[in-house]
């Protein structure tokens, strides 16, 4: 037996083996069973228990909407807030017959087609087991007639919301923008979780910038509720983090003034602190009122804003594209100057008109028959377009981008706010290639009167006299200066410097003495601007809308109103310590220095009380 | 040496040896390497819904996936012979690691299972789940079957030497398993029936000893298990809300990326450990019985092999592998339907997570390794 034992006996070994797998394979199939009998135990005998605790799960998370932070303006004026509103919510997965439900409900309370539109809208988007709003804003007396007939209506519930709220409307539309229902295409770029209590979505401006800062954090509630979804008792809150609040820079009190001067009149204000770069204003005329957007406008009043010719739902201050007209001058005039290619003693004689040579066609002056002999500093007080014609012929068109692009222009200026339009600086290159065509000399001669094919928005503009305020130093123009976060802290938003503009300061000074000279000249073309008691320094400029044909003449009563020319006006004070630069653009009227004026007064008159009431504070505390 | 001659003599006179195909010489097993793609790629479905629809979670998961198969490709171009070789050596080092993340881990806090080697971090008992039924069917290799007791005897310290080490780590879960994988290479070795019945009865008796070794977390579990309803909110809340996802999921199921219970985050893991109960939630009864069917599929396919293996090492090491594989899905499935304990064992190839993945893949490339080296002779 032993001996038979110590050979190695391959086939009794393999026997051996398989027998034991044979048992192996009777074991995974007595456990595959075991498996399978649980599993139909659950899921065919049980499942009538689990589904309705699966349903009305008694341990249920309900996530709750973090509020949405608030927004200030430079002075803590509050411009966006959350204002509690009832509104009717479905929870589809409880409602047997939606359209049956939705026909009951009418006789409480009144929903419109529109309504019942956006909540079928919502249905496909939204899980069927979230509540999706159907109606919003109930009146007290609604609420109270849903809750008394509440027991016909599962699935129906009342829920207080917050609703953005956007107190000054029209007047800080184009800063802050607005939010409104949140689409699929948007649920796609967010957190699912972090958006599952949420309704709306910054769509624009501000509130689209900042969306991330606003939103904040969702928080759950582990609720026990019963079958009709109301919840019976909370056991345990994780409570949301609100978003952060947001200060801007904006003055919404200079926002009011330059919103009322535009008045009547298509057109854009910027005005920017220049030592900073913080944006003091930014309005864009005419406007429309946030407020329907946040609920959801009408399609009808949505096709109104629409299609009106003056485009109100158009940002002008930083997508409106505009040809500069004569503003361009002083930085031309700069480049001039630092290359010395003029001095401020250059003289050319002006006799009303330009030509390449001879033959060709004639670049008139705004003025008929010439200023005559004149140098630099003048040409920019009477806005002498013959100078100019001139000194870009020297200067040529390569250098006049470079200047230019310096200054900011044909570039997004980067702007906390998204959308802006980054305007156009024409080299011969981006003609060739966008219109295939050659440079031409005329070209560079338009292009110097601000007329060819150079664009800016109102942003750059002002962006662009700031610098010219600060003598070179550059700042990106920025909207949010304070994030208040939930817990105290609060992150201050420091001045971003940008590449400065490097000219010798000898040639700072005389540019902008010429731009005072433009309003407190007499022979100055500031004239509508007025003389103000503070120091101030400006440029007007017109852009023609059509061009006269030669020996034609302007009158204005004998042209269409869309038709009539723009107005431009750049203008910072005080010229020594530069606290505001403004740009206006006003499309067809020639008021931009009228509204200039105001705006500037404004500011500096209430920068003038704020002092004085310091100054006071000071001088009681130091009495006492 | 003889071995050849014949070889050749076969090979002149009656041309009996079959054909290589060019997967074996590849040393790819195409039915075993089809179920994984299927099971993995059903896998990728279901953690795309447990995950909440988040890519991210899946793209990781993919990127671990192909390591994995990498992996698996790789250890099946290296011949049994020099597994078996390797054997002793490899089960040395991992012992030495398992001691040595334990003094190491001596000042940690909590479970000390990882060992930092500077660039990566490395799971011993990982190592321990392919080296321990190596060691063991190499103990038989030139043995003779049924084995004799002392030799037994000398295999069950062996295995039991890395299991008490995982078991102190603390990861009872694992260290189950190891046993078992050993456990499973004496069963089919031969071990009596008289021994198995003992181990059995002295399994019970030892339940007490089990018991002062578990952690408090572990202690409770084992509590939890027996009466869920015991802590609601707390450590039965894993099984209660599994066993409402299951139940709620019927026959058909909700309907991929329809579980509510995962998706309103109830169910716990959901993406990890428990992920079966997302699957029974949206596929009910029948996805849930197809799966099982996939993993009883590659089960059976690796019993296959190890039928077909031509020497003990190989066949032992096959069928040991094949069987714990099996045992890790029904611990796991059993654990979210509730009737075994939480263990917090992944399921196989389909929880999120990348260490154990690439140890069940290297285990799968040896079974093709195994496979595709036979000499090939038919008669």
């Amino acid at each position: 037996m032993a001996r038979r034992l110590t050979l190695k006996d391959p086939q009794q070994e393999q026997r051996l083996f398989t027998r034991r797998v044979i048992i192996a394979i009777i074991g995974v199939c007595i456990l595959s069973f075991l498996l399978s009998l649980r599993l139909a135990y659950l899921q065919l005998d049980q499942t009538k228990l689990y589904t309705t605790l699966s349903n009305e799960n008694q341990l249920n998370l309900v996530p709750i909407a973090p509020n949405r932070g608030l927004i200030y303006d430079r002075n803590g004026v509050l411009l966006a807030e959350n204002l509690p509103v009832f509104s009717l919510e479905v929870i589809p997965d409880k409602v047997v017959d939606l359209n049956k439900m939705i026909a009951a409900l009418q006789a409480v309370v009144k929903i419109s087609p529109e309504e019942i539109q956006a909540f079928h809208k919502q249905l496909k988007q939204r899980r069927r087991f979230e509540e999706i709003p159907l109606r919003l804003r109930l009146t007290p007396a609604e609420v109270a007639r849903f809750y008394v007939n509440q027991y016909r209506f599962p699935g129906v519930v009342v829920n207080a919301r917050l609703l953005r709220y956007y107190p000054l409307g029209s007047a800080m539309v184009n800063v802050l923008g607005y939010v409104g229902r949140i689409n699929e295409r948007e649920l796609l770029h967010v957190n699912r979780t972090n958006y599952s209590a949420t309704n709306y979505i910054g769509k624009v401006g501000i509130e689209k910038y900042y969306e991330k800062q606003l939103h904040g954090t969702v928080g759950y509630e582990q609720v026990e509720t019963d079958a009709s979804g109301r919840i019976v008792r909370v056991l345990q809150r994780t409570p949301p983090i609100p978003g952060d609040n947001l200060h801007l820079t904006i003055d919404s009190g200079l926002q009011i003034v330059a919103e009322e001067a535009l008045a009547g009149h298509r057109g854009a204000v910027v005005a920017i602190q220049p030592k900073t770069g913080q944006i003091l204003s930014l309005v864009s005329n005419p406007s429309y009122d946030p407020n329907p957007f946040v609920t959801g406008i009408s399609h009808k009043a949505f096709q109104t804003l629409q299609s009106s010719p003056d485009q109100p739902l158009y940002n002008r201050a930083i997508r409106g594209q505009y040809p500069l007209g004569s503003t361009i001058k002083p930085f031309l005039a700069l480049e001039g100057l630092a290359t010395n290619t003029v001095t401020p003693k250059t003289r050319i004689f002006d006799k009303g008109y330009f030509q390449l040579n001879d033959h060709t066609r004639r670049y008139r002056d705004w003025k008929k028959g010439g200023h005559g002999w004149i140098n630099i500093d003048n040409a920019i007080i009477q806005s002498c377009d013959t100078y100019f014609y001139e000194l870009s012929l020297k200067l040529g068109i390569n250098r006049i981008g470079k200047i230019m692009r310096e200054f900011g222009f044909g570039s997004a200026t980067g702007i906390d706010m998204g959308e802006e339009l980054p305007g156009l600086v024409p080299s011969p290159e981006w003609k060739l290639k966008t219109l295939g065509a050659h440079w031409y000399a005329g070209d560079t001669i338009n292009s110097v009167i601000g007329q060819g094919y150079m664009l800016a928005t109102p942003l750059q503009l002002a962006s662009a006299t700031a610098t010219l305020a600060m003598h070179g130093e550059r700042f990106r123009p920025y909207i949010l200066s304070k994030a208040s976060l939930p817990g105290g802290i609060s992150i201050d938003q420091a001045p971003i410097p940008e590449p400065p503009v490097r000219i010798p300061q000898r040639d700072w000074n005389n540019v902008i003495k010429a731009m005072q000279g433009v309003i407190f000249n007499p022979r100055g073309t500031g004239i509508r601007f007025g003389k103000p008691k503070y120091s101030v320094a400006a440029k007007t400029g017109t852009a023609q809308v059509f061009s006269l044909r030669m020996g034609e003449e302007y009158n204005i009563e004998d042209i269409p109103k869309n038709l009539r020319d723009n107005s431009a006006f750049i203008v910072f004070a005080p010229v020594e310590h530069p606290q505001i630069a403004v740009a206006v653009m006003v499309q067809n009227s020639m008021i931009a220095p009228n509204v200039a004026r105001k705006v500037i007064d404004y500011y500096l008159h209430q920068l003038q009380k704020h002092k004085q009431l310091q100054a006071r504070k000071k001088h009681s505390k130091v009495n006492s | 040496m003889s071995h050849s001659n014949m070889f050749s003599i076969w090979h002149n006179k009656r041309r009996i040896i079959t054909p290589k195909t060019i997967w074996q010489r590849l040393h790819f097993d195409i039915p075993l390497l089809l179920g994984i793609i299927i099971l993995t790629g059903v896998g990728l479905i279901i953690l795309y819904s447990a995950a909440n629809q988040n890519m991210g979670m899946v793209t990781r998961q993919v990127t671990r996936l192909g390591i994995a198969y990498v992996v698996m490709l790789l250890v099946a171009q290296i011949p049994p012979r020099q597994l078996a070789f390797w054997t002793p050596a490899l089960f040395g080092m991992g012992v030495i690691l398992l001691i040595a993340v334990l003094l190491v881990g001596h000042t940690g806090k909590g479970a000390q299972r990882w060992l930092n080697l500077g660039v990566i971090r490395f799971q011993p008992s990982e190592l321990m789940k392919l080296s321990i039924p190596m060691m063991a069917a190499w103990i038989f290799k030139d043995k003779l079957l049924p084995p004799k007791n002392s030799l037994l005897a000398v295999a069950a310290c062996l295995i039991i030497l890395p299991v008490l080490l995982t078991a102190k780590q603390p990861d009872l879960g694992t260290a189950l398993m190891l046993a078992c994988s050993g456990f499973l290479v004496l069963l089919l070795a031969g071990l009596s029936w008289r021994w198995i019945i003992a181990a059995c009865v002295a399994a019970l008796a030892g339940a007490p000893i089990v018991w002062h070794f578990m952690r408090a977390y572990q202690q409770q579990r084992v509590l939890t298990f027996l009466n869920p309803e015991r802590d609601p909110l707390g450590s039965g809340y894993h099984i209660i809300q599994s066993k409402i996802a299951i139940g709620s999921g019927g026959f058909y199921g909700k309907g991929w990326l329809n579980g509510t219970q995962s998706h309103l985050h109830f169910l716990p893991e959901h993406a990890t450990d428990f992920i079966f109960a997302v699957c029974g939630e949206e596929f009910g009864l029948l996805g849930g019985i197809a799966l099982l069917a996939i993993y009883l599929y590659i089960t059976g396919r690796g019993l296959y092999i190890s039928t077909q293996a031509q020497d003990t090492y190989t066949r032992l090491l096959a069928g040991s592998i094949s069987l714990t594989f099996f045992i890790s899905v029904f611990v796991n499935i059993g654990m979210v339907t509730g009737i075994l304990p939480v263990v917090g064992l992944p399921l196989p190839l389909i929880s999120y997570g990348g260490t154990s993945m690439v140890t069940i893949f290297a285990s799968f490339g040896i079974l093709m390794s195994i496979h595709t080296h036979r000499k090939l002779i038919g008669g």
